[in-house]
């Protein structure tokens, strides 16, 4: 007799009554919909699911050891493969926490241009979610119609910086130098190419015009809504207790938004509103986010009238050495609050530098948020929480 | 002619005829889609517009290894690929295409293609249950309950045609479809069925078909967002070109039965009887050329429902309404 046959004997002789155990679901680390490398131990019942346990870290890269033995300057170049969607907006808290630790400002002129390259990343950043959520819904088109637009904003970022997703464009106390023109230039800050502004409108122009096709396209399509709406509904207070930040938060009902609390960068002189909806579902999340876009564009039109002529770069030691002290540093990243705690003991690095990073905190809310819920409404309601996994295992 | 030979033809003409259309359809869908999409789609294979894309791809399916988990059910996972095929195919045996271009004309055509092509839920399941893959497990059975309940609306559909022409047979519909309804001076006027009150067995009979194909909004047994590919994942090689191909034939099937049924088949104004047989294949191929474009244009536009609201819009909307449109059709049939 064959084993096969003898296990099958023994169970018709044991079970009196059939019973179903759950299944064990392993969904990823290798999966379409999980945005890289994340893994979810789901028990399942059929299709609903009884339990989820996320497992993270197979995209450990150690940058908070690593940072302990590079200097401020080099830090900026790996903070920026955090979230590797908006790199430039992980750079701005951690240097503001260095220009803070240190007593030095940036210039005005310098602010602004971290504050216009922030929110042409939280465009880039949002456009990407825009373009890969309608995927986990089932719509491939949206796809290639919004990434099309978002190469607009990564010009601009080109244009500025010399790179589209790591600009690695701060320096402390103000912006990064303009190597390779001789000696005369070497001092002088990279200040904004000609012609920027023009091609920032007409960017914009066009970024209005996505957020109305995405409407007609997206919003407005009653599968979409189907899917969406009252699906994976989060209350506000819920998201605070699991330390949900960014557009996650806000659109559970909770109208916190960094730019408006902290005091960082001129966000005090532009006039915007903070986007935040009641219903907390997957519909919200994704409403609140194309609605961020508008404000964003908002916020560029009238930095264009404002920005100020003048220097780039504040007076600096050549070795740059931080005096002893302690600092959170915060900023609303596109995905929510990211903040660096930066513990100094004086001298070229960082003794230890803790990274709050969004995208694992927006994480933590998975196994509450997916109990008792459907496969297909995992992947939705995953998609809408927007979290890069590179953000999430730092 | 001897009967072998006759056979041997209608055989070898049938099968050019389907797997030609369908790898057609495969080029129309990578074109249309792509334009769709903002982007150029095939370029390079074959020189112009890359219309050897698809004959290129088969080709490289060919030389894939034909894999098969350690774990899996060998027979029943060999067989599946081709259960489906030939459920699919069989749809042909019964389509006319013109007067006397038809492979069988049989008396319960309407009948044979109902059962026939439901027989492909058997290969899906048998596909989904042997590949001891529980992402195809659960797509095998998502695509059983589906095709099980969209079956309903789909066989109710078709009933109110069959009750309107008073027959089972093809071409017995097609040619109830060419009948003087009235005259406009000299001029006899007979119209298609879609126009003559199955306006919406024909939205039922598309939706259920649409259903039918797993197709976007209805792709819930391979969303490949959710499943990876459902009860696709373990395939490769020749094996998943016999479903892909099994998938675009059925495409052109489905559409070509509601051609038939609503459309009017191969029968257009203005052609007179001594040309049918010539002119049939062509108009016949026009129309369903249109319906699957509708199909892919669908395709890529939407996004896709979930299982229990597909099974909530079936039993719920599409059931009641076909019930109720055979009942309509069924008055007028007495009244008239």
């Amino acid at each position: 007799m064959t084993d096969r046959e003898l296990m099958h004997r023994s169970e018709v002789a044991v079970s009196v009554e059939l019973e179903t155990p759950d299944m064990t679901l392993n969904i990823g680390p290798q999966h379409p919909s999980t945005h890289g490398v994340l893994r979810l131990i789901a028990k399942v019942d059929g299709e609903r699911i009884n339990s989820v346990e996320p497992v993270i870290g197979y995209m450990h890269r150690g940058y908070e050891k690593i940072s302990e033995v590079r200097t401020y300057a080099q830090i900026t170049t790996l903070v920026n493969r955090i979230d590797w969607v908006s790199g430039f907006a992980n750079e701005v808290p951690f240097i503001l926490g260095v220009e803070r630790l240190m007593g030095v400002e940036a210039p005005e002129r310098a602010q602004w241009i971290r504050l216009i390259l922030t929110e042409l990343f939280r465009i880039s950043s949002h456009l990407v979610f825009m373009s890969s959520y309608p995927l986990e819904l089932g719509a491939t088109t949206p796809l290639m119609h919004v990434l099309r637009e978002r190469e607009y904003i990564l010009e601009l970022i080109e244009g500025v910086t010399g790179g589209r997703f790591h600009p690695n464009f701060n320096r402390v106390g103000g912006i990064k130098p303009n190597y390779g023109g001789g000696s005369k230039t070497k001092k002088q800050s990279m200040d904004l190419p000609a012609g920027f502004f023009s091609e920032l409108l007409s960017a914009m122009d066009r970024m209005d015009q996505i957020c109305e096709d995405i409407d007609t396209l997206v919003t407005g399509n009653e599968v979409v809504k189907a899917r969406t709406v009252d699906v994976g509904v989060i209350p506000g207070d819920k998201a605070l207790e699991y330390g949900l930040s960014g557009p996650n938060l806000r659109a559970s009902g909770v109208a916190y938004d960094l730019r408006k609390v902290e005091n960082y960068l001129p966000y005090d002189q532009v006039e915007f509103d903070v986007v935040s909806r009641q219903g907390g579902d997957c519909y919200d999340r994704y409403m609140v986010r194309l609605d961020e876009i508008r404000e964003s564009v908002k916020i560029l039109r009238q930095a264009i009238d404002i920005i100020p002529a003048g220097p780039l770069q504040a007076k600096v030691p050549r070795v740059l050495k931080v005096p002893q002290g302690q600092v959170y540093s915060r900023a609303e990243n596109p995905k929510g609050e990211f903040g660096y705690y930066i513990v100094s003991e004086g001298g070229k690095m960082p003794y230890r530098l803790k990274i709050r990073s969004t995208s694992f905190s927006n994480l933590s809310i998975l196994p509450w948020v997916l109990q008792d819920q459907l496969i297909p409404d995992l992947v939705a309601i995953m998609g809408s929480l927007d979290f890069v996994l590179g953000d999430v295992d730092r | 002619m001897n009967f072998w030979l006759e056979l041997v033809i209608k055989l070898v003409a049938m099968l050019a005829i389907v797997l030609g259309a369908a790898v057609v359809t495969i080029y129309a869908e990578l074109k249309a889609g792509s334009h769709m999409q903002t982007r150029i789609g095939p370029y390079y294979a074959g020189g112009k517009w890359g219309w050897a894309q698809p004959l290129a791809d088969g080709a490289k399916f060919l030389q894939k290894e034909d894999l098969a988990p350690a774990a899996a059910d060998r027979t029943v996972y060999g067989y599946a690929p081709y259960v489906v095929m030939m459920s699919t195919l069989a749809i042909f045996a019964v389509i006319p295409m013109g007067p006397d271009v038809v492979a069988t004309k049989l008396d319960l055509g309407v009948y044979f293609l109902l059962a026939i092509s439901s027989l492909s839920v058997l290969g899906v399941l048998m596909a989904g249950w042997s590949s001891a893959n529980k992402y195809s497990l659960i797509g095998g059975l998502r695509a059983a309950a589906q095709l099980i309940a969209y079956e309903l609306p789909l066989v109710l559909a078709v009933v109110a045609v069959v009750v309107q022409a008073g027959t089972m047979s093809l071409n017995g519909i097609v040619e109830a479809q060419q009948a003087t309804l009235f005259t406009i001076g000299s001029v006899d006027i007979a119209l298609p069925y879609i126009l003559t009150g199955q306006i919406l067995g024909f939205g039922i009979f598309m939706i259920a078909a649409v259903a039918e194909l797993s197709r976007i909004p209805f792709d819930m047994p391979i969303a490949e967002s959710e499943l990876t590919m459902g009860y696709l994942t373990e395939y490769s090689g020749i094996r998943f070109t016999m479903f892909f191909l099994g998938e675009y034939a059925s495409m052109v099937g489905l559409s070509a039965i509601a051609a038939t049924l609503y459309l009017g088949g191969y029968a257009a104004p203005g052609i007179p009887d001594s040309i049918a047989n010539f002119a049939g294949p062509g108009v016949f191929l026009l129309k369903v050329s249109l319906l699957v474009f509708v199909i892919i244009w669908i395709r890529w536009t939407w996004p896709r429902l979930r299982e229990d609201q597909l099974q909530s819009m079936a039993w719920r909307w599409l059931i009641p309404l076909a019930l109720f449109n055979i009942a309509l059709i069924s008055v007028f049939k007495v009244v008239l």
